[in-house]
């Protein structure tokens, strides 16, 4: 009996012990995020060398599932929350951000430059004059198409220059007379819709009128909406029939299959393809065409970001990986493995991709950068919105009811 | 006797042990799941230790204090004793179903009500809740997705109903005796075992445009495809045709054991009365089925009305929002990526549990009739 207790007792002071001089080795700093799994594997990189670099730091990294993420977030913050956390720039972090959730990092960009470095994506970092997180890396959108689509119905490619709108919409009769979708998408989720939207709103009425559009000052049934959707009503005949039943995936299938031509999307499809068999042979990228003379190019580039939860318990560390992953190393690394752009403009992209090249150097040289309609509008408009865009494909003439539910749902969110 | 049972024998020994083994998984909690959750494991585990070791002491206590007639607590205890031998079988079944209350109130009856105060909320799940009294509601009356939704569920419950006749079709067929009848019988079973999802998945591949096995059929007798998950007409009836196929397997199960029990007697009598074909069916068979009916009835209405997984996996509402019904509208408007509506979301559900509330009353009302007449 005695035995037994002492050895009790010696086994829980023995778990006691271990236990402290762990946490005493290392401070630990938890890092919830959503990854999938390439850029998972450039995460744990990056990590790997900002430990080795602070021996004293011990990055504790929790994947989660991309779309499990997105509401799992809600309950981490205000129940167990990390040090730091993935989340999306623009109006998506807005809730977080008036709820008290995200902490100020201002101090962060100041003590490292990022105003100069990551310039590009400070607009959209930028909430009540202060900066809420930091980006690690963007994206390009545009027109990806298949040069053997344009071949089989006897279209001329586009120039380095792009084709003008005009003409656009003329090789779309032409691709529908050989059979071909001119323009294909698969709406199922929404969002791609919300892509050809965010173009042709900001080809026709620019950047700035855009963005008052999502911010909620210009109402949905003024005269200028309906010149977005003006244009919409041209491309609508030749878009895929069957786009709202099927996915985004499905849609780039027939991209590469050649029963589409022109695809609106983000750079991330380019994997799709090439894993469908395109080669940069066979498949080009084009910067969306210009509606509007005159008006200055901006381009949607969805940004990705790092942020520092209020609750966080190693906020010291936290601001330190903060300022890793802002550093144009650290950028060029992550972004080279994943096949993204880096948001520091010091950062290199690799050679060998014409497509980060492409987006690298459209994006440098655009007047302003919108983060997609889903990210630029708060969630019940960007649903709504989207919602709008798919029936617009779908019933064109519906028209004049969307743009009044739009607007009632407007009058409702931005109060 | 071991060692080890020499310990356990001993009170000392067993909280000694107990405790132990709570550190153990806490500190195994601690490792994987994080300190959160050690935290639970840790407070669940003491109080459960406590409540079990406690409630011994404290029963052997009373057993020892009852057999001392001089002891101080003598009258007290036996008071006790008393009561518990004179009520005993009264209190019994309500100790026993204490534990099973306990989690119906925690996790059905409470959030219920909570449901309800917050559906006067207007709140997004983050910051500071603003009371705004009926104005979810209000805003329900004019909002044209809810209008969708409303009429989508009808159509589910009214079509829902379908599985009736079909599965009681079904199970007449099944209902015979011949070689290898075992096995019809599961394969027309078979759809309930699978998944919903897996159901729902099955269904948007057979009505997927471009390689669909329906759409090809489609195509090939008016040589042009109908994509029916995109089309805003026909997409709430493809979806229904797809819960259908499983709750038709169910309907029939519950109607082969329903036959199983029709009293041959009475068929032979109506056999030689003349009763033959509809006649048997209608007069004979199906008053006997009347409690299979019923159940039947129960599990179609209630499954039509919490009708999500399929229309989430389908279509997820689309297009543009046409497939929704209100469960999936309520957990778009409070959950999903772009709801951050609870109170919004909280008012759907309080709609929909009204609406449920009138079926669900009527069929405990119709059992209660049932069991007090008998």
């Amino acid at each position: 009996m005695v035995h037994s207790k002492t050895g009790a007792l010696a086994v829980v002071a023995a778990l006691l012990i271990s236990t402290s001089a762990m946490a005493q080795d290392q401070r630990v700093l938890k890092y919830n995020a959503d990854y999938d799994p390439i850029p998972l594997a450039a995460m744990e990189a990056l990590i790997a060398d900002f430990e080795a670099a602070n021996p004293d730091i011990d990055v504790q990294l929790n994947n989660f599932d991309h779309e499990g993420y997105k509401t799992a977030i809600r309950n981490f913050l205000s129940a167990d929350s990390p040090d730091l956390a993935n989340w999306y720039a623009g109006n998506r972090m807005a809730p977080f951000v008036k709820a008290g959730q995200f902490m100020d990092v201002s101090d962060v960009w100041e003590a490292n430059g990022l105003s100069d470095s990551l310039a590009s994506a400070k607009a959209s970092m930028t909430i009540d004059g202060k900066q809420w997180g930091v980006p690690y890396t963007y994206y390009q959108w545009g027109i990806y198409y298949n040069r053997d689509a344009y071949k089989a119905a006897g279209v001329e490619l586009p120039g380095p220059e792009g084709v003008n709108w005009d003409q656009f919409i003329q090789n779309c009769e032409k691709f529908k007379a050989a059979g071909i979708d001119c323009l294909t998408t698969g709406s199922k989720a929404l969002w791609p819709v919300a892509g050809i939207f965010d173009y042709l709103s900001l080809r026709t009425n620019g950047y700035e009128w855009h963005m008052d559009l999502t911010a909620g000052k210009v109402e949905w049934t003024d005269p200028k909406v309906r010149d977005v959707f003006t244009q919409f009503a041209r491309l609508q005949p030749y878009v895929t029939a069957n786009h709202a039943a099927i996915d985004w995936q499905d849609a780039a299938a027939l991209m590469v299959q050649g029963k589409a031509a022109n695809y609106v999307m983000g750079n991330f499809a380019v994997g799709v393809f090439r894993e469908g068999g395109m080669t940069n042979d066979t498949l080009g990228f084009m910067v969306f065409p210009e509606i509007t003379p005159g008006i200055p190019r901006a381009e949607d580039a969805p940004t990705d970001t790092i942020h520092i939860p209020t609750g966080a318990q190693n906020v010291e560390d936290a601001k330190k990986f903060l300022a890793f992953v802002a550093s144009p190393e650290a950028q060029t690394k992550w972004n080279a493995a994943v096949g993204q752009l880096p948001t520091n403009k010091n950062s290199t992209v690799p050679q060998d991709d014409p497509f980060l090249v492409a987006g690298f150097e459209m994006l440098s040289t655009a007047h302003a950068l919108a983060q997609f309609f889903d990210r630029d509008a708060p969630a019940e408009m960007a649903k709504a919105g989207m919602e709008g865009f798919q029936q617009f494909l779908v019933q064109p003439d519906q028209l004049d009811n969307i743009l009044a539910r739009l607007e009632q749902v407007r009058q409702q969110v931005y109060k | 006797m071991t060692s080890m049972s020499r310990v356990l024998n001993k009170p000392v020994g067993r909280a000694l042990f107990s405790l132990l083994s709570i550190g153990l998984l806490v500190w195994i909690a601690h490792w994987f799941l994080g300190p959160a959750v050690a935290r639970s494991v840790a407070i669940g585990g003491v109080s459960g230790a406590i409540l079990v070791y406690g409630s011994s002491v404290l029963s052997a206590a009373l057993r020892r204090i009852g057999n001392q007639p001089g002891h101080a607590l003598y009258p007290a205890v036996s008071a006790i004793n008393r009561y518990w031998k004179a009520n005993q079988r009264r209190l019994a079944p309500w100790l026993f179903l204490a534990p099973g209350c306990l989690m119906f109130a925690v996790y059905v009856i409470i959030p219920i009500f909570q449901s309800i105060w917050i559906s006067f909320y207007d709140w997004d799940g983050l910051g500071e809740a603003q009371w705004i009294g009926t104005a979810n509601y209000a805003e329900m009356a004019s909002d044209p997705n809810m209008v969708t939704s409303f009429r989508n569920n009808i159509l589910w419950l009214v079509l829902y109903m379908l599985a009736l006749p079909a599965g009681l079709l079904i199970a007449i067929f099944l209902n015979q005796t011949i070689r290898g009848i075992r096995l019809y019988k599961s394969l027309f079973f078979f759809p309930f075992v699978i998944s919903q999802v897996v159901v729902g998945l099955i269904f948007s591949w057979f009505y997927a445009p471009g390689f669909g096995l329906l759409y090809k059929v489609i195509e090939g007798i008016t040589g042009q495809g109908i994509a029916i998950l995109a089309d805003p007409d026909l997409v709430t009836y493809g979806i229904i045709a797809a819960g259908l196929w499983p709750q038709i397997a169910y309907v029939m199960i519950l109607y082969l054991t329903g036959l199983n029990n029709v009293a041959p007697d009475q068929v032979e009598a109506a056999r030689l009365d003349g009763a033959k074909g509809w006649r048997m069916l209608w007069y004979v068979i199906l008053p006997q089925l009347r409690p299979a009916t019923f159940i039947a009835v129960v599990v179609t209405v209630i499954g039509a009305l919490r009708s999500f997984d399929l229309v989430s996996i389908m279509t997820s509402g689309g297009p543009f929002g046409s497939s929704r019904v209100l469960s999936y509208y309520m957990y778009e408007q409070a959950l999903s990526e772009y709801g951050y509506r609870m109170g919004y979301g909280a008012a759907i559900a309080v709609v929909l549990f009204a609406i449920m509330m009138v079926f669900i009353s009527g069929f405990i009302w119709k059992m209660w009739r049932d069991e007090t007449e008998r």
